[in-house]
């Protein structure tokens, strides 16, 4: 790989709660070459969202932050001012929940050209384009949409003005928080496909958080697994779902309902999920583990190189091969 | 970043919260100090404030008499002292009125929205269109002049700055689907506005309250010195103000400087405390 | 099929000239789980907020526990009886929890609407139903900001089922969740149907979620229903072009995403 744009290494962060300091993030290391994409995949709380937010520097106040973010060779950990603000041009963010994240009492217009207005776009250009980026993500009647308010907008119709509002700032690397959740399957395909046209022809690079296993693989080139504020498993898109190597990655694989065949029951992960400030010394996830040994809850192993990946599992390499997704056993 | 930059902006963090708070506590400390005056003010006054003799006429301090006296001899510490009450309860009172009308204005609006909406935000925009000095002349030519008649002017006055300000953020509280969860529960209109809805919209309704204060503390100043609100020879900071021109006009200005300082030291405490809460609750 | 536990007749729901929802007819067995599916912006939403009545019909009855709900409701007795019959579940996790309240909090608040439980009882009501969505104590107490998306779904989960609904709305309920607690909740949400025997509408744009959770499925498009009848046979026959579309844009094993030249979504209309 070329030299990365995002490169993120030994991220931690911890968040103040009641007066005691909470890790959400410990141990997050990550690159993202351009014009490549990284799908991120894993455990609700695991702190995706948080990985997101520190690179977009958009952490909740009192957030300390350890490890390094470097952008295109610079540390932006330590951005202020006019530079955190030039920063923040060249990454755009589609959050999770689009409502939130959208004034209310704003037209559509108002929020999409915002941003090309302060670029000293003119207006009925500004808005030619907003128009055209909302045909972009498959809303043919842009002018309309210009004048309505967000909750005059389903669900999937206010995502997509989010993705569009991103496309429109010409980033160079998107971080899309689950961008196609609120959207059908259909409108799902075609906004991964503009995504993707763009990532190819503008070398765009992307960070894709999603739970869905098999989009990821269709349009990641590599998948890092989340389990508690860490890594655990990184590798190739088209073998993480066959061919896991971390007992969590089967799981997942293996809790996914399929859509040809109805299963009596999912084989959910046994017991309960632990955060990162609660987890034990050891791997966090060995309490739920159907591998785990007694030294799993001695030691945390750190992300090691394997098979093409890496891996944050002591018995990797006892267990390659007998962790396909069938084995599992439901819980 | 450096595990040294790190704690370079956890001290200063929590170094700008320790100065806020410092401030903070002052401000409060001045506020309570206000209060207790009010209340006690005319058992704190060493003198009678309204005993008036002639040959003390500004004269200014001595023994006994820390501020001396002011046109009329009467001993001006014991007439601050006693003016607190007035001073504190008007702006009070105004705060209270127009808070209670205008929060319930902003919430009835963004609750039935169409018609109820548009109608409310009519009446508003007509209320707006009236100065509260204006308000204040009419209702002290109806009631007579006295602090209750400037009270309830200015507190029509500023009901719908109030109502305005609330309704938009009431508005988008309303569009949370928070509150559509607690309809579907069950709960009446009233409880949820007052369960959900208004403590949502909590942090700038005291903002609002703070910065209403202070204007109504210099408004109801303004309207005694007009002679429209409270009347001498009670003591009241907004009359002594007044009555002290003439001392100022003889070269005599301690009794319209003291009441003003006293004016001005409530209302900037006031907003400044008001200040520190709405960004703590953010 | 037994009297339907909700039963809804040409429904309709136009918003200035805009039809969103047009002539939707659908009913659901007591212990029932309907799917429903389709383009986005298509009004599944808006059926949902008809079904629980946060949003008018402009034409079309619904009926549940055979009860007429069309109109709204009148006085506090009938509003509480029509909580306790439909209970729903938003799409979006983030806005559907009162940032001052802990998920203990919401959960009283409506216990205490429909029960007369004393402060023990709820608390060990609100223990358990924590328990049952996977929620510890110190989730409990936790304020929402401080709790992921996943995690605050199951709260809204939980509410729901505090006031022992008949009827469930669930609109994109699992969408935020990963796989494992989405099967979790899934897993959770058969069993609390085979137990109390709720009935569910359940809206998602997941194929394979609906296929295991709905025994029948409604397919939507531009406001009207494009296809209808048992999950498995809807999505291992799809009849109607759309529906096939559909079924075709389910990422799986060699799937690219693709880019078609006229963009179909009847939703913006
Ligand atoms: N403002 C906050 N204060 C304290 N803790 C927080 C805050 N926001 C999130 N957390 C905690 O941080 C952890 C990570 O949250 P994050 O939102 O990154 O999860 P996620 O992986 O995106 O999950 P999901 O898939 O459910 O969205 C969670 O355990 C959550 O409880
Ligand atoms: N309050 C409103 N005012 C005007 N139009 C509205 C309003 N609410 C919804 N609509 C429109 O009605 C249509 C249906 O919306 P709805 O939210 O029901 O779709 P949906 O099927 O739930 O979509 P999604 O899957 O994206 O959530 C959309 O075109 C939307 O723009
Ligand atoms: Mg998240
Ligand atoms: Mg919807």
């Amino acid at each position: 790989m070329s030299a990365p744009l995002l490169e993120v290494a030994d991220l931690a962060v911890t968040l103040p709660v009641e007066g005691e300091r909470r890790t959400v993030l410990h141990d997050v290391s990550l690159a993202i070459g351009p014009g490549e994409a990284l799908g991120l995949v894993g455990e609700s709380g695991s702190g995706k969202s948080m990985t997101a937010r520190a690179v977009a520097r958009l952490l909740p106040g009192g957030a300390a932050v350890t490890g390094s973010i470097r952008f295109d060779g610079t540390d932006v950990t330590a951005l202020r001012g006019g530079e955190l603000r030039a920063y923040r041009r060249s990454v755009a963010m589609v959050f999770q929940d689009p409502r939130a994240h959208v004034n209310p009492v704003r037209r559509i217009g108002d929020f999409l050209t915002e941003g090309l207005r302060l670029r000293g776009v003119a207006r009925a250009e500004a808005a030619r384009r907003a128009v055209a980026a909302l045909a972009d993500v498959g809303i043919p009647d842009g002018e309309r949409r210009l004048r309505q308010y967000p909750h005059e907008l389903s669900g999937g119709l206010l995502q997509r003005v989010m993705i569009a509002a991103a496309l429109l700032a010409e980033p160079r690397l998107v971080l899309a928080d689950e961008p196609t959740t609120a959207l059908d399957v259909t409108t799902q395909s075609e906004v991964m496909a503009i995504i993707d046209e763009l990532r190819r022809e503008r070398g765009l690079a992307l960070l894709f958080i999603t739970h869905d296993l098999d989009l990821a693989a269709a349009v990641c080139d590599r998948i890092a697994v989340m389990y508690a504020g860490a890594i655990v498993e990184e590798r190739a898109a088209a073998v993480l779902h066959d061919d896991p190597l971390h007992p969590y990655s089967a799981a997942l694989a293996a809790a996914r309902p399929a859509v040809d065949r109805t299963l009596p029951r999912l084989a959910a992960v046994r017991g309960r999920l632990v955060s990162a400030f609660e987890a034990p010394a050891g791997c966090a996830f060995a309490p739920r583990c159907a591998h785990a040994q007694d030294r799993c809850a001695a030691e945390l192993p750190p992300l090691r190189p394997l098979d093409g990946g890496a891996v944050r599992c002591a018995r990797a390499e006892e267990l390659r091969g007998r962790l396909a997704p069938q084995e599992v056993a439901g819980g | 970043m450096s595990a040294d930059a790190v704690v370079r902006t956890a001290r200063s963090r929590r170094a700008r919260l320790a100065a806020g708070d410092v401030v903070a506590w002052i401000c409060g400390g001045i506020i309570a100090l206000a209060v207790l005056v009010a209340i006690l003010g005319p058992l704190l006054a060493p003198h009678d404030p309204n005993a008036a003799d002639l040959n003390d006429q500004f004269v200014g301090p001595v023994a006994g008499h820390p501020l001396g006296f002011d046109a009329q001899g009467r001993d001006l510490l014991s007439r601050l002292l006693a003016g607190a009450r007035t001073s504190m309860l008007g702006p009070t009172a105004v705060v209270v009125l127009a808070m209670a009308a205008g929060v319930l204005a902003a919430v009835t609006a963004a609750w039935r929205g169409g018609w109820v909406d548009a109608a409310l935000g009519t009446v508003m925009d007509v209320l707006f269109s009236f100065p509260g000095i204006l308000l204040a002349i009419l209702a002290s030519a109806v009631f007579g002049p006295s602090l209750w008649a400037a009270v309830i002017a200015l507190s029509i006055a500023y009901t719908p700055y109030v109502a305005r300000v609330l309704r938009s953020a009431a508005v988008r509280e309303r569009a949370q689907e928070y509150i559509a969860a607690a309809e579907v529960q069950g709960a009446s209109a009233v409880a949820i506005c007052a369960r959900h809805l208004v403590p949502n919209v909590a942090p700038l309704i005291v903002a609002q309250a703070t910065l209403l204060f202070g204007y109504a503390m210099v408004d109801l100043a303004a309207i005694s010195f007009l002679g429209l609100g409270v009347q001498p020879p009670q003591a009241d900071w907004g009359v002594m103000v007044s009555t002290g021109k003439a001392g100022v006009l003889q070269g005599y200005p301690a009794e319209s400087l003291a009441a003003g300082l006293c004016i001005v030291v409530v209302v900037v405490a006031v907003n400044l405390l008001g200040e520190r809460l709405g960004e703590r609750r953010r | 099929m037994a009297e339907p536990v909700l039963e809804a007749r040409g429904l309709r729901k136009v918003y200035g000239d805009h039809v969103a929802v047009d002539g939707v007819d659908l009913a659901l067995a007591p212990g029932g789980s309907l799917g429903i599916v389709g383009e986005s912006g298509s009004g599944k939403t808006t059926v949902a907020r008809m079904i629980v009545g946060l949003t008018r019909p402009t034409a079309g009855t619904i009926a549940v526990c055979g009860r007429d709900r069309s109109q709204p409701a009148r006085g506090t007795a009938e509003r509480r009886r029509r909580a306790r019959e439909v209970q729903i579940v938003f799409q979006n996790p983030y806005a559907s929890l009162d940032p001052r309240r802990s998920p203990a909090d919401a959960l009283d608040e409506v216990l205490r609407l429909h029960t007369d439980a004393g402060a023990d009882e709820r608390r060990a009501r609100i223990a358990e139903l924590g328990e049952l969505v996977g929620l510890d104590e110190r989730m409990l107490r936790a304020r929402p900001r401080a709790l992921s998306g996943g995690q605050r779904q199951r709260v809204a989960i939980a509410r729901a089922l505090a006031a022992q609904p008949r009827v469930i709305v669930l609109d994109e309920a699992v969408a935020a969740l990963d796989v494992s607690i989405q099967a979790q909740i899934l897993n959770l949400l058969a069993d609390v149907r085979a137990r109390i025997g709720v009935a569910y509408v359940f809206i998602s744009h997941d194929l394979a979620v609906v296929r295991q959770i709905a025994d029948e499925t409604l397919v939507m498009q531009r406001g009207r229903v494009v296809e209808r009848g048992p999950t498995e046979q809807v999505l291992d026959d799809p009849r109607d072009p759309y529906t096939r579309l559909l079924r075709a844009s389910v990422p799986g094993p060699g799937w690219r995403p693709v880019r078609r030249g006229a963009p179909t979504t009847g939703g913006a209309t």
